[in-house]
């Protein structure tokens, strides 16, 4: 990170007070980037660890803590419905999140505003807010609690992410290219097949990526949402309620695994969909 | 229904339709709901149907409610001044000094890569870190610092700002990039052409047009923070409890849904407060570049 | 030449805005047809208003005598080159131009041949399965054509489609576009502000201002005759001068000018006494020694600006106002040629050469 290449074309005692503010600058990248990722590392280094308490110093390796997660039937079980759970809230995000990013970019209507308003509230709404006003709602119409509720919730929540997403590669998108099409005899559902949906595939595809993760880890909405199934983080927080144990550590680097690759799947997409477009 | 557009009638309804269909049903109806359920009253075992303040009343007037609401307020806003005050420096340094575009891009999605790891597991892991029998503990009694575990770490305000600072510090980093990116290089050289110093020029140039990200991010992190509950409960300790806390006792142990109710009623309307008075700020300090 | 397009009374409005104002336009088979403009003008909305991509807000257009006013552009027979092209990011040279086929429910066989035959016409044959962004701008710009033509209009609308362009390929590109349209045969209606450019390339020129049409001519009646200062000033540079009518005839109009004496053959005369009067730079000349009586305006030389193919000299007239004289320099004739700076002159203008418009408010 010291190799941070700045140009300097500037007097001597400028270039030496540049050169301690870049010093300082420095110096406050490497502790951000220290704050965020030491703690992950201690996450992952204590699962490995050969103790049941995590306290320092590290006493041996051991594979101890995932061999058990897999004879877990109840961790197992709650994977299994994260999973699902995940995989349909990002789908049903993504139909209603993609015609309302169509819809916001596309029309202007009266309402357009509180419409706009309304689909981004999520973004800055805690979850929690989310999860009681529904569960307030599906008690008073007399539904159960279930996986279901716990999908249509966490797709609510989840829109907002799809809808920005979606709608800042639309903005980029000249407008001309959908009049072209229109221009060459297309009708507006195949102008958005064949010119529009290519051109925010990446959008989608990371949106879509991004909504997963969420949905996976996602707590208060579950919280208040869920019957009597468990989400994986509802296993895991339940299972916090007793205290700290290495096994959590284990799922826990299971989890940040996943997501790395999740991520690393999305940059590729999307470094893909740049050079292919020759942006790069 | 206009627009200048051609889209035919029946695709711009399905277009239209289904994400407003959504919104009534899965926003606008449980908020009713919601706001119905905060003036019914507890009654054992359950709750009855009426319209009164009653809930808010006791909000408003009981100390415990009124101490826990200051105490939110209070640590969503540290949250969100300690994250600009490692934000800022962090996305000027990337945006302003740092030449080399592969390795800005690279902090820049380190800095957001953590969003995509388990927010739970995040908060999780500093209990792991701080507590009495914890990795920071152990690790300074190994080396000598001091003698016995300490209780000064965990369990505190200071434990749940440090918490939530560190899960929701890439909402401040984001917008603020974003706003600082947008900025002309050539504004930073003309302003030194006109003699402008560069402290002077971050003042007067840098600063203000940044301002949209800052509030952005100030924005989001606060609300975010304010509506916790997973950091409190982990790290939190017995004068921790934030106002989601109480909310989820109220819908679990407590059992008194209309007054939770009525407390995310409270946290709605002070969300919707901060985030039309941003848009309000955002509209009025709009800067066309 | 029967129409192929027909405005009537076209308005756009933008709730208080007016973009367009009462536009009557006829366009005939096989025109090239130009709406020249600044920024503003309307006559891009009136093309887009063709195209279908922007309903009219009042008025009816037909295409060869349908009523097109509220049909979508995929279901006009018309087809345009856009001014960023708009090809397609995601798809080969030759899928963006059988495109539009495909569309037609042509077959792929046949759509890939007719891709080829379109490229052939604008020479890049040997493109056809290269990406848009490997593309030169001039490349990028026979690709549109050839995707807006392969689908056979019955009229092409081209909006400002050298503006990307830098400024020698833009002057190659005017004389390919004109031969495209002889061998075409179809309609052009192009939109631009570029006054060089549309007298270049069109039949006829729509000068556009504030919405409305201004004027409505050949590149030639437009220059030599202009109806307003407007059309005057904007197609070439004109000298406007302050004058009095003095005497009016049949076939002459005699005006005093700063106190000198003009004579025009210009055929509208406007009502009142007080007129401008209008003269090209390049149809004055200066008179030496003691030449043609009449029409002479004389001054003083203020400055020289050099063109390289031309020379404009200022001459300050005695009321003060500045009168701009171009003179070509061809073969042997320098600058050095040209009155010195301070010398009185005297600049010559043929009658038919005056033009005479309202005064100013």
């Amino acid at each position: 990170m010291s190799a941070a290449s700045t140009t300097l074309v500037a007097t001597a005692p400028a270039r030496r007070g540049r050169l301690a503010a870049d010093s300082g600058f420095v110096l406050i990248v490497s502790l951000v980037m220290a704050f965020l990722y030491l703690p992950i590392w201690i996450l992952i280094i204590y699962s490995f660890n050969d103790n049941r308490t995590l306290t320092w110093p590290l006493t041996g390796f051991t594979t101890h803590w995932y061999e058990q997660l897999f004879q877990n039937e109840q961790l197992l079980t709650a994977i299994g419905n994260s999973f699902y759970v995940a995989t349909c809230s990002t789908c049903l995000t993504l139909l209603v999140g993609v015609p309302a990013a169509l819809a916001l970019h596309r029309f202007s209507f009266p309402g357009k505003t509180i419409f706009r308003r309304l689909l981004l509230l999520p973004i800055a709404l805690p979850g929690i807010v989310t999860g009681i006003s529904m569960l307030n709602m599906f008690k008073m119409f007399g539904f159960n609690l279930s996986l279901e509720t716990v999908i249509l919730g966490h797709a609510t929540a989840l829109l907002a992410v799809v809808v920005t997403q979606v709608f800042a590669r639309l903005q980029r998108l000249p407008k001309s290219l959908s009049e072209a099409s229109s221009d060459l005899g297309a009708n507006p559902l195949q102008t958005f097949i064949h010119v529009t949906l290519p051109n925010i595939r990446t959008a989608l595809i990371g949106a879509g990526l991004l909504s997963f993760v969420l949905s996976f880890d996602e707590i208060p909405v579950t919280f208040f949402l869920t019957g009597r199934d468990n989400t994986l983080p509802m296993y895991i927080y339940s299972t916090m309620r007793r205290g700290v144990t290495p096994e959590i550590n284990a799922v826990g680097t299971i989890i940040v695994l996943m997501s790395l690759i999740l991520i690393i799947i999305s940059v590729v997409f999307t470094v893909r969909d740049n050079t292919s477009k020759g942006i790069a | 229904m206009m627009g200048g557009t051609f889209l035919s009638r029946h695709s711009a309804k399905l277009v239209l339709g289904i994400p407003i269909l959504w919104i009534v049903l899965f926003m606008l109806v449980p908020y009713g709901v919601l706001l119905t359920y905060s003036f019914w009253i507890k009654k054992y075992p359950l709750f009855v149907p009426a319209f009164q303040f009653g809930n808010y009343w006791t909000l408003l007037t009981d100390p415990q409610y009124v101490q826990v609401l200051l105490r939110t307020l209070k640590i969503a806003a540290l949250v969100s001044v300690a994250s600009l005050a490692l934000a800022y420096p962090f996305a000027y340094f990337l945006v302003f000094r740092l030449k080399n575009h592969t390795i800005r891009v690279f902090l820049f999605m380190g800095v957001i890569a953590p969003l995509w790891v388990s927010y739970l597991l995040r908060a999780y892991v500093w209990k792991t870190i701080l507590g009495t029998e914890g990795i920071l503990n152990s690790f300074l009694m190994n080396i000598g610092i001091i003698d016995e575990p300490s209780g000064i770490f965990l369990y505190n305000q200071f434990a749940m700002v440090l918490t939530l600072t560190y899960i929701f510090i890439p909402f401040m980093v984001m917008p603020i990039y974003t706003a600082l990116e947008k900025i002309p290089g050539n504004l930073g050289e003309a302003s030194a052409d006109l003699g402008m110093g560069a402290f002077a020029t971050f003042w007067k140039i840098t600063l203000p047009l940044s301002m949209p990200g800052v509030v952005a991010g100030f924005t989001m992190t606060f609300c975010l923070s304010f509506g916790d509950f997973i950091a409190p409960f982990l790290v939190g300790g017995p004068d921790g409890q934030m106002v989601a806390n109480v909310m989820v006792s109220q819908f679990g142990a407590a059992l008194n849904w209309p007054l939770g109710s009525a407390l995310a009623v409270v946290m709605l309307i002070i969300v919707l407060t901060i985030i039309s008075l941003s848009d309000r700020f955002e509209q009025s300090g709009k800067v066309e570049l | 030449m029967p129409a192929i397009i027909e405005l009537s009374k076209i308005s756009k409005h933008y709730g208080s805005v007016i973009g367009v104002e009462h536009v009557d336009l006829n366009v005939a088979d096989g025109e090239f047809l130009t709406l020249l403009g600044p920024s503003g003008c309307g006559k891009s909305t009136l093309l887009r208003m063709i195209g279908g991509f922007e309903m009219p807000t009042t008025g009816t257009i037909t295409l060869s005598g349908q009523d097109v006013t509220h049909l979508p552009p995929q279901k006009r027979d018309v087809n345009m080159m856009f001014q960023d092209y708009a090809l397609f990011p995601h798809m080969t040279v030759g899928q963006n131009i059988a495109y539009g086929l495909k569309m037609k429910g042509i077959g792929k066989n046949e759509a890939r041949r007719k891709a080829e035959d379109a490229l052939e016409l604008v020479g890049l044959v040997d493109k056809i399965d290269q990406q848009p962004h490997q593309m030169s701008g001039g490349q990028k710009q026979r690709v549109a054509l050839a995707r807006a033509i392969v689908r056979e209009p019955k009229v092409l609308l081209l909006d400002e489609p050298l503006s990307a362009l830098d400024a020698k390929l833009r002057e190659q590109m005017q004389v390919e576009l004109k031969h495209m349209h002889d061998k075409l045969g179809i309609t052009f209606i192009m939109v631009t502000h570029d006054q060089t450019e549309a007298l270049v390339m069109s039949d006829r020129v729509i000068v556009m201002e504030s919405g409305r049409i201004a004027q409505d001519g050949t590149p030639e009646e437009l220059y030599e005759h202009p109806l307003t200062p407007y059309v005057a000033n904007f197609i070439g540079t004109t000298n406007f001068l302050p004058a009095r009518i003095t005497q009016r005839s049949a076939h002459e109009t005699r005006l005093d000018v700063a106190g000198q004496i003009l004579t025009t053959q210009f055929d509208r005369v406007p009502q009142g006494d007080r007129v401008r009067v209008g003269v090209r730079p390049e149809k004055a000349r200066f008179l030496n020694g003691s030449a043609a009586p009449g029409n002479i305006l004389a001054g003083t030389v203020s400055e020289h600006i050099y063109h390289g193919t031309s020379l404009r000299t200022a001459v300050i007239l005695p009321d003060g106002t500045e009168f701009y004289v171009d003179a070509m320099l061809p073969f042997g004739m320098a600058r050095a040629d040209a009155p010195a700076i301070g010398s009185e002159v005297r600049i010559g203008v043929e009658p038919e050469n005056v033009l005479l418009f309202d005064a100013e408010d």
